[in-house]
């Protein structure tokens, strides 16, 4: 038979650019993976790459000015605190905390939120109303008063921190991923996998989820950055981490309190803090551009 | 020619997001006083692109490379943004493809009618609302009274596309540009607003514009008409010459290839593909 | 044998139901009063109607993918009204769905590759993966599409394009009927043609019944033996082609002819008015 792709255009034959390839040309990407990747490697190697102990005290080297303010000594970069401790290091050490309870707590929230809000949005009835019910008052709590509280109960430490983040924020998931399922479901290729015969769970885990990827990463990213400051207000009001574990969260609150003397103990780890936060919402953003076949066109 | 409303001239543009291709190449068409012409072609014909351009609202992706638009003497390509702005909406006027999305949702249908006499035609409020009413009686909207007080949403599709025909003709315009009004229409619904406008048309001697797929359409509502692949003009004249003694193939096997419903073997022949690559050439793509 | 292959008596569906303690329930919405449609086997049957006829719905219920609230459908002899989805599910592959909008209809991170072998594999009419390539080469190569194609995503691929991969999921189950919803709509004349043209080809080539659905009484010309006129839910005529459009009944029918433009010079057409 003759070839009659008439007025259609002819399938190209040159691929269309990989996925990787894809993420790399997104500038938000590149810019917000860029940071936390560096920022991975920082926590990773931080007692190779600090240039001092960070709980190392020596009063003699009290409250220096950062290495580009005259009076200060040779290797402390960003200056030391009261007590004589290098702000650079500390800030190195603090990476851990955050990105190990950024990491955890948004897996864990999307682990479950992504698992109700599916059976939710594509099971309906009883489940839908019993799961939805359960986000309503859920959300319904306050949620740093809720946070506090938590931490209050299961005592301090990163554990807690990390539980209470889970606890609160999986409805986010569920809300948004039950959302997403129920907008997927009413699409054709849904009727079209259901016309073909395949089961209900089978559809959900073949048809719907994959779908729901690109939504999930950037709500993980998101998420990731709320964690790193959640872990930062409780560690802020001393409810994280034992106080000599450096955390971001603690170096402010210490700095908050010698704002007028040595101001750079509370701008160094406001700084890093924003950077961070707002490179895990450009990674989100970028990714779910790229992630999306339909949007990337 | 004395009575020419519009006239375009060699209108050439591409397209910045598909590389440079063109997507109008050379077009010439003209518009008398009074005179209804159908636009036609497949879907990326250009036909909306050449309204757009005449509408002044080109996507910024498009760029004109070349040749004029002259309305009523005036260049409307070089025209600057404010003095565009006072032809469109009062000597120029739309009426959109989807009754949808082209009202406002949260205003009542009155309101929106009489805004544009207010701002056009400098009307006072009570003189616009007596004038939109008259208007909404006049595209045959059986309850006027109640039509004003609607919301849009309170209206059917076909009830909503008489209001923005209404809007349309509201100022008087001497052009009308209708673009594919009737696509998200039944087909009863259909045939009552082609005569709509049509009537209308006739009684205010406007010329319009009319895009469109559908050769059938053409045949019932314009006088002459403009078939377009590709960018380019294939074929132009009165619509009866053009139907029943077509001058290119494509537009021969373009009338043969739509199905009807009077013959059971019509819509089942395609375009032959030597057609369109004889077709091709002549235009030069690729 | 019996010659009808689908029955369908006295179908009703109605949307929405009761308000409960937590869901907030629409008031019930009856779509479809009382339909009855027989398909005989290798019959290619038009259903053809405007906005709210419910013809989408009654597709939709001869395939069991809404509920009817009262009515029978038989397939082959056999009673599905009310059958379990389980017991369904084996007889999917012989009632196939074309769908209106191909890139609504595929799912767009799957393949063609994938979206077409898929379901050869699950119901077993490939035993392994070569296999069910080989067969899905052979049907794409028959609705003209190169096997360069398995590899793209659905957005990769042009409307026409898409169109013949929904026919080609659908050929592919060697399906006994097969349910065409507005699949022609949203094509150009050119590319509805070829698609029209491929339809009526495979439906006497593979002994295929067919319910066609349509707004456009022109389309159900072309391919149609059988046509259902449906107006708010109701059949209002019914019969062979060559009869209901050489002369219809029903006044209904006869405006939404009159109501359908001709590519022909006709000067009275415009102000003929049918009334209904």
């Amino acid at each position: 038979m003759a070839e009659p792709i008439t007025i259609a255009a002819p399938v190209a034959q040159t691929r269309p650019p990989s996925r990787v390839k894809t993420l790399l040309t997104q500038p938000k990407v590149l810019f917000g993976g860029g940071f936390i990747l560096l920022l991975l490697v920082i926590a990773i190697f931080a007692p190779l790459i600090a240039p001092k102990d960070p709980l190392e005290q020596d009063l003699m080297l009290g409250s220096l000015p950062p290495a580009w303010i005259d009076g200060t000594e040779p290797g402390y970069y960003l200056g030391t605190d009261d007590l004589g401790r290098d702000v650079l290091s500390r800030l190195l050490y603090g990476s851990r905390i955050a990105l190990f309870v950024a990491f955890v707590s948004a897996s864990l929230a999307a682990l479950i939120g992504t698992v109700l809000g599916l059976l939710a949005g594509w099971y309906g009835g009883w489940t839908d109303r019993i799961i939805s019910r359960i986000v309503d008052i859920w959300m319904a709590f306050p949620p740093v008063l809720l946070s506090i509280l938590l931490v209050a109960v299961f005592g301090s430490g990163v554990h807690s921190v990390i539980a209470a983040i889970v606890i609160i924020d999986w409805t986010r998931f569920c809300r948004v991923v039950r959302a997403e399922t129920l907008a997927q479901a009413q699409l054709d290729y849904i009727t079209a996998a259901r016309t073909v015969g395949f089961s209900r769970m089978k559809i959900l885990t073949r048809e719907i989820f994959p779908n729901i990827v690109p939504v999930l990463i950037a709500l993980v990213s998101l998420e990731m950055g709320i964690a790193v400051v959640v872990e930062a207000i409780l560690s802020f009001v001393g409810l994280s981490v034992s106080s000599d574990t450096p955390t971001w969260g603690g170096m402010i609150a210490q700095g908050r309190q010698l704002i007028h003397h040595t101001w750079w103990l509370l701008v160094a780890p406001l700084a890093v803090l924003f950077a961070t936060v707002l490179a895990f919402n450009q990674l989100g953003a970028g990714l779910r551009r790229a992630l999306d076949p339909v949007m990337r066109r | 020619m004395t009575d020419a409303l519009l006239n375009v001239t060699g209108l050439s543009a591409v397209s910045d997001r598909e590389g440079g291709l063109p997507v109008l190449r050379d077009v010439n068409l003209s518009l008398r006083k009074g005179e209804v012409r159908g636009l036609v072609g497949e879907s990326g014909a250009g036909k909306s692109t050449i309204a757009k351009a005449i509408l002044g609202i080109l996507p910024r992706t498009v760029r004109v490379t070349g040749g004029w638009i002259n309305f009523k003497g005036r260049d409307l390509l070089g025209m600057k943004p404010p003095e565009l702005r006072n032809i469109m909406g009062s000597e120029i006027s739309l009426i959109p493809q989807d009754p949808q999305t082209a009202l406002n949702p949260g205003r009542r249908i009155g309101v929106q009618l009489a805004d544009g006499l207010r701002l056009k035609r400098g009307l006072s409020a009570k003189a616009a609302e007596a004038r939109a009413l008259q208007l909404l009686a006049d595209v045959q909207i059986r309850d006027p009274d109640r039509a004003m007080a609607s919301f849009p949403h309170q209206l059917s599709g076909g009830m909503r596309q008489r209001v923005l025909i209404a809007a349309a003709f509201a100022v008087e315009p001497e052009l009308v540009v209708a673009d594919e009004p009737t696509t998200a229409l039944d087909v009863t619904v259909q045939k009552e607003i082609l005569r709509l406008i049509r009537h209308m048309q006739e009684v205010q001697g406007t010329g319009v514009l009319f895009v469109t797929h559908d050769l059938g359409i053409v045949a019932q509502i314009c006088d002459s008409v403009t078939l377009l692949y590709g960018g380019k003009v294939i074929e132009d004249g009165p619509v009866r010459s053009v139907l029943e003694n077509p001058q290119h193939a494509y537009t021969r096997a373009l009338i043969a290839a739509g199905p009807r419903y009077d013959r059971p073997d019509a819509g089942l022949e395609p375009v032959p593909e030597e057609v369109f690559r004889a077709l091709r050439q002549e235009i030069g793509i690729r | 044998m019996d010659r009808n292959l689908l029955v369908a008596t006295g179908i009703e569906v109605t949307y929405g139901k009761r308000a409960s303690l937590f869901g907030s329930g629409k008031p019930p919405t009856p779509v479809l009063h009382g339909v009855d449609i027989h398909i005989g086997r290798g019959q290619t049957i038009g259903i053809v109607g405007e906005s709210g006829s419910g013809k989408t719905t009654l597709g939709r219920a001869l395939l069991r993918l809404v509920d009817v609230s009262s009515g029978n459908i038989t397939f082959d002899g056999k009673d599905i009204t009310h059958i379990p989805e389980n017991e369904i599910r084996p007889l999917r592959r012989r009632m196939q769905m074309i769908f209106q909008d191909p890139m609504a209809s595929l799912n767009p991170r799957h393949t063609i590759r994938r979206i077409l072998t898929g379901p050869l594999l699950l119901h077993g009419i490939a035993g392994d993966t070569a296999e069910a390539l080989n067969r899905v080469k052979t049907v794409l190569d028959r609705v003209s599409l190169p096997a360069a194609c398995l590899d793209r995503y659905p957005h990769e691929l042009s409307g026409g394009q898409r169109q013949r991969i929904g026919i080609a999921r659908a050929v592919l189950m060697q399906p006994d009927f097969v349910l065409a919803d507005e699949i022609v709509s949203g094509l150009d004349v050119s590319t509805q043609a070829q698609a029209l043209k491929l339809l009526k080809e495979l439906s006497t080539e593979l002994g295929l019944a067919m319910a066609f659905i349509s707004h456009d009484l022109s389309v159900i010309r072309a391919i149609c033996d059988h046509v259902y006129v449906l107006r708010l839910g109701r059949v209002v005529e019914e019969g062979p082609c060559e009869r209901v459009f050489a002369s219809p009944s029903a006044a209904y029918t006869r405006a939404l002819l009159d109501a359908i433009p001709l590519p022909e010079y006709d000067p009275g057409w415009l102000e003929r008015k049918t009334e209904v």
